[in-house]
Parts: C-alpha cells; structure tokens; sequence
C-alpha cells in the first residue's frame, strides 16, 4: 500500500487524571474514506481534535504526507489541508450560505476597495453555487439565512464548506446523526464524492450500516487505543461491534 | 436539481424589517403632518428633529455594532459626559482657564481629546468583555457608572463652560447650504458606520460573531480581537458624540445623559437588530433612531401631553422585539 498520508502513532492524552488516550494510533490514505469507530468514551473525539490541531497530545508523533509535524492549532492544519465538519454544526444561522462558505475566508474586491476591506460578495455567490453544485448539494436560495434551511441542508453546508477547503483530508465528526433518510444519504453521497476527488475523508460515526457502507477501511478505537482494522468489504456489524466492545481483538493493531 | 438562485429585489425588500420600520415612520409623520400641517411639514421643524437627533444617532451607530455582536453597551452616555468634560477642560487648560476666544487649534486639540477619552473607555469595556468573558451588560453597567463619576471627579460636579466660540458656532449651530453642520456629521459617520457594516470583512465577521461565536471562532476569526474592536468603535464614537454635544450646547454637560444610553439601545431595536446578536442594519438604526423623536416632537406640535412619547416608545419597542423573537422561533424550528 501507499504511504499513508496521515500517520498518527501512539498518541498519549491526559485530561487531569484520566487518560483519553493511551498511545492511540491512526492511518489515513489519500482517495478513501476511512471510518473511525468505538464506543462512547473511547477517544474518538480527543484522537481528532489532536488529529485537527485543537488539543496537542502529551505524546506520541504525527506524520503528514510522510512528514513528521506538530499541529499547534486548528489554523496550522488548516494550513496543511486539514478540515474539520464538527458534530454542532458550526455554522453561523443568520448568515446566507455563501457568506458562511467562506466565513473567515472572506473574498475582497481587487483594487482600492479591497484593501479597505470591502468584500466581494458577487464572486463569493459564484463561487458557492459552483462549489455546491459540484458537490450535489441543493440550495434553493444563496442569500436566504442558513437558519431557515433544513437540517439536512445546513448540515450540507456544513460539509461543503470544510470540503471545499479541504485540500487534504476532512475529519467528519457525526456528519449526518441528526438527518433524516434522505438528507443522510446525500451526505453520504458528498462523502463519496470528496473521495472521488482524491481526498481523504476520516468518517467518525455510530451507525454501523452507514459505516460499511461508505467506508473503504474502518479503525476501531477502544479505551484510548486502536484495536482493531478493517476493509470494510471483507467486515460485517458483528465484526466491528466485537471489536468495539472487546470481544475480538488483533494482535498487529 | 441543483438550482441556485437569488431572491428578486421584490422579495427581498418586503422581507426586510427596515421596509416596515421604515414605513411606521412615515406614517408617523403622515399622521402629525395631517394634524398640523402648518407646523410639522416646515424647514425649521425638520432642522430642529434632525439636529436634536444627531448626538444620539452618532452613539446609536456604535450600538448597532455592538448589539450585532450579541452585545450590549450601557456606558455610551457617561462617556459621553467623560468625553465632554476632559475635552472642554483640556481646551480651558491650553488657554489659560479659558477657551471661548481660542482657535480651531484648540478645537482640533479638545476634538482629539474626546476621541481619546472614549476610545480609552471603549477600550476597557473591550478588554474586559472579550478578555475576561464576564457579560457586556455587567461589563458596561460598571463603566456607566465609573465613566460619569469620573466626569464628576474631574469636573468637582459641575458643567464645564468655556467652549471655544469657533467650535459652537461652526459646528454647534453653523449651516452648509441650509443643513445644520452638526446633522452633516452625524449623516456623515452614519454613512461610513453603514457602509462598513454592510459591504466590508469587518461588519461580516461582526455578524458571524453575533450569529455563534463558536463558528466564527472554528473558521479562524479572531473574535477576542474583533470584539475588543467593536466596543472600541463604540466608545470612540460615544467620545464625538461628547465632543457634538459640546459645540451644541456650548458646556460640557454632566447631567442628561442618564438615559442616552437606553436611548440609544431602543432605537437600535426598533430599528430591527436583534438583541440575539448576528441581524441587523445602520439604515435600521437611522430609522429606529427618528421613531421616538418624531413621537416626541408631534406630540409636542399637536399639544398631546409629551409624557405620553415614553409610553409610546414602549410599546412599540416591545412590540418589535416579541416580532423578532418571534420570527427566530419560528425558523429555529424547522
């Protein structure tokens, strides 16, 4: 196999006395979706934010495209290509689509204008609407606020908008828990769609279904460990679910 | 399917607030002009309104910034007084006690003191909101009052006169083709405070802040800086404001000011920003702003008692607000 793009080994974290991580591991390859699994409390959540430059681990080493770095935080991952799509929707309501695709990366006017700060808001609406019409997902209105779209529409958004910077990987933390059928399964299919581009996707998920069936590889992570790895077409529920809850184990994990 | 579209001009002026605060006004003075319109439809009656609104639209524009944020400034109007009070000193000071004879140096000097003054106030209102995480209204009910008494202090309680004549004369009560100097220069800061709010990065991320913190925050903008900013803004203006009032009535008043703080705040609501934080616009606050002064001066020109203008303000403030909490209740649910 290629060289992994994202390589994480034996990542050590401590929140006070208790220990999130200890000496978790993690692989990422550049064109699949690699899904990140384990029961509530098993590190999943501390592996990515050390993963995405939110918190540093107290141990361990982080190599990116074969080279070893230190994400001090979330601006220097992002510097890598590194995005996050969080859990809550980190989007800003009151804000039109567009405005919150490029939120903190506010296009401006050339010229003049532009060094006074005016931004360009015509290119920005461009741009989006190619940006989600690329990735499949429907807007009906560009400069309506986010908060009176759908859940699953501001969920897109959401997606997009780290996807569409994402020159990398995207962490996707739970991008779809709070969708209904259909809105999972556009989700699930901008997912495949951002592999598709050659990027890599780390989906981080409960649902084993949903799992398997987007997945390419799936790690398992339990009490702050990877314990487990799997090609997601050769695995079934029973599998991951045994390994999640320490049923099954493997030895090279 | 996918089918990216913009709204038309139509829907969006009929789905904005500003059209229907808009046109509460002019019903208002549809109604007095109607009543009287021999008194209201005049030159002079316009020129009085606009003149005795000017001080206030200047702290209103700050406000609406802050609001945007999700904030809230209680100590505008004691820093106006602040700002009043050194300026007009700092003028008396470089001109032996007495400034009424200097010159536009000494008005320029007292101009920069003033924005000084507020710009020092902002700035502490600022720091201790975005540093400290302790709420903007507590934050600012400890500078409104810190603010005016250390007006008092410097100025043993009294009003301070010596205004130089220049100031009060050219932009206190001076004309530039028929309109008074002093409602240029508020029009003129409107117009900026409008501008940047609406077409530039610093009024986006004012928004995106107001609207979640958290978001701005994860898209890498640096809210501590730009809240410390705002409230900078605020203050600043709040210190012109102090400096306006001077030239207008021509001493640096220590008392009347109590309540141009929550003047200023109810014009921002009325005008349609959200106390919620993440909506609203200057052109709003222009018209909020002129609700309760064109109430206040019809009552007077038709002879209804003027105590019933705060009754009416009321009522209208709260109707705006139930609207607006009402409106986000309902898109929050879907």
């Amino acid at each position: 196999m290629a060289e992994p793009l994202l390589d994480a080994r034996d990542l050590v974290k401590n929140y006070g006395g208790v220990q999130a991580l200890r000496g978790a591991s993690f692989t990422a390859h550049e064109g699949e979706v690699v899904s990140l699994i384990g029961d509530n409390g098993a590190g999943k959540s501390t592996l990515v934010k050390c993963l995405s430059g939110v918190e540093q681990p107290d141990a361990g080493t982080i190599a990116f495209a074969g080279r070893e770095v230190a994400l001090p935080s979330p601006t220097s991952a992002r510097a890598l290509g590194i995005e996050t799509v969080y859990q809550d929707l980190a989007v800003a309501p009151d804000l039109d689509p567009a405005a919150n695709l490029f939120l903190g990366r506010e296009l401006r006017r050339a010229g003049p204008l532009g060094w006074l700060g005016v931004l360009d808001k015509k290119e920005m609406r461009r741009r989006a609407a190619a940006a989600f019409h690329e990735l499949g997902v429907s807007i009906q209105d560009v400069d309506v606020p986010i908060g009176a779209l759908s859940g699953g529409q501001r969920q897109s958004v959401a997606v997009a908008r780290s996807v569409v910077w994402a020159g990398r990987l995207v962490f996707m933390d739970e991008p779809t828990a709070a969708l209904g059928v259909v809105q999972r399964e556009r989700v699930l299919d901008v997912i495949r769609r951002v592999r598709d581009r050659g990027l890599a996707v780390v989906l981080i998920s409960h649902n084993m279904p949903e799992v398997l069936a987007v997945s390419d590889r799936v790690e398992v992570l339990r009490l702050g460990r990877r314990v487990a790895r799997f090609t997601a077409a050769d695995t079934t529920v029973e599998e991951l679910v045994g390994a999640m809850t320490g049923a099954l184990s493997q030895e090279d994990a | 399917m996918t089918d990216v579209r913009g709204r038309s001009w139509r829907q969006r002026l009929f789905g904005a607030n500003t059209l229907w605060i808009g046109l509460v006004l002019l019903a208002l003075i549809a109604v007095f002009g109607a009543i009287r319109p021999d008194a209201v439809l005049t030159t002079f009656t316009l020129q009085t309104t606009l003149v005795e609104t000017s001080v206030l639209l200047v702290l209103s524009v700050g406000m609406t910034y802050v609001i945007i944020t999700a904030g809230i400034d209680l100590s505008v109007g004691s820093v106006l007084v602040f700002s009043g009070v050194t300026s007009a000193m700092a003028m008396n000071a470089v001109n032996d006690g007495n400034a009424t004879g200097a010159g536009w140096g000494t008005v320029l000097f007292g101009l920069l003191v003033a924005l000084l003054s507020g710009a020092a106030w902002g700035l502490l209102n600022g720091l201790l909101v975005a540093w400290t995480r302790i709420p903007p209204l507590i934050v600012t009910l400890g500078s409104f009052g810190a603010a005016l008494g250390a007006g008092q202090l410097l100025s043993n309680g009294s009003n301070v006169s010596g205004v130089p004549e220049v100031l009060a004369d050219g932009l206190g009560t001076g004309t530039w083709f028929g309109v008074p100097n002093l409602v240029l220069l508020a029009a003129a800061v409107t117009a900026v405070g409008a501008l940047v709010l609406a077409t530039t990065r610093f009024g986006r991320h004012t928004y995106a802040i107001g609207s979640n913190e958290e978001a701005a925050r994860r898209a890498g903008i640096g809210v501590t800086g730009h809240l410390v900013r705002v409230y900078l803004l605020a203050g600043v203006l709040a210190g012109l404001a102090g400096f306006m009032a001077l030239a207008y009535f021509r001493v640096a008043s220590i008392t009347g000011h109590d309540t141009d703080n929550l003047n200023a705040i109810a014009g921002v609501v009325l005008g349609g920003t959200s106390l919620f934080g993440g909506a609203g616009s200057v052109v709003g606050t222009v018209l909020g702003v002129f609700i309760p002064a064109v109430l206040r001066k019809g009552f007077v020109i038709v002879g209804v008692n003027v105590y019933w203008q705060p009754i009416a303000v009321a009522i209208v403030l709260v109707a705006a607000v139930w609207f607006d909490q009402s409106r986000r209740k309902a898109r929050n649910q879907r």
